[in-house]
């Protein structure tokens, strides 16, 4: 799994440089923010914009980040779903539950 | 309309993939699927939104497949069978696995923040149905949807 980590300000920024997140990858995803929100992260913003298909191990991921995020009051927030990743979160619901920007910059100035 | 009900009729694919049981090739088989979405005899406006619920139909469901036959160390590969007859359109994915039992799935909460079990959740969103069943020779998901 290809993914950019940036600091900006108090924000770390993961940016997916998949355009899939599918069983094959959706793990190591998983890895990835557990051990970006070990590491001292105050505030995780996931960049999803370069993604255009998730399946459901992908939203486990995402979710695994979230409820781990939440235990540790660290704040998750995902920007920049393009219109069938965002189908997946519609369907189950669970834009209710994330905290979701249309793009990286919205995320970033909220 | 006639003509066009008579050209559809005559629609029929058959179309067999056998795909090593590796999630690395699960991109393979969502471009597949898309691929078919776009040879297909369908209103061109509702092509695109096919082309991705058979990419997801298809990868949550060779994703299974993949899962079971790994755990049961069975055969190493997963074979898919697309058919279209008429304007229905049916993939069947097997595996050797230990199987399930579809009916004792539950539907996913949203207050429940599980990070598994969503799979043929939306399986079943985006076909018009799913079944499973269990045979002597393996088991097979098969799923179902109208396309005109």
């Amino acid at each position: 799994m290809r993914v950019t980590k940036e600091v900006r300000d108090d924000r770390t920024v993961l940016s997916i440089q998949e355009d899939r997140i599918d069983a094959h990858n959706s793990g190591e995803l998983k890895d990835l923010v557990l051990k970006t929100l070990e590491g001292g992260a105050q505030n995780v913003v996931i960049d999803l914009a370069r993604v255009q298909f998730i399946d459901s191990s992908g939203l486990g991921a995402l979710l695994s980040g979230y409820k781990n995020a939440s235990l540790r009051s660290i704040g998750f927030a995902l920007a920049g779903l393009q219109p069938r990743v965002r189908s997946m979160f519609e369907l189950t619901r669970l834009h209710r539950v994330f905290d979701i920007y249309p793009s990286l910059q919205l995320a970033l100035s909220a | 309309m006639g003509w066009a009900g008579i050209e559809m009729c005559e629609t029929v694919v058959n179309l067999d993939i056998v795909v090593p049981n590796q999630t690395r090739y699960l991109r393979f088989v969502g471009a597949i699927a898309e691929q078919l979405a776009k040879e297909l005899d369908v209103p061109e406006d509702t092509r695109d939104t096919l082309a991705f619920h058979l990419n997801l139909a298809l990868t949550e469901a060779v994703a299974n497949a993949i899962q079971y036959s790994s755990a049961a160390n069975s055969p190493d590969s997963v074979r898919i069978s697309f058919s279209v007859e008429d304007a229905n359109l049916s993939v069947r994915v097997f595996d050797h696995g230990e199987g399930f039992d579809l009916a004792a799935l539950p539907t996913p909460e949203i207050d429940e923040l599980r990070e598994r079990g969503r799979g043929i959740f939306f399986i079943r969103s985006v076909m018009d149905s799913v079944q499973y069943h269990k045979t002597e020779s393996g088991n097979v998901l098969e799923m179902r949807k109208k396309i005109a």
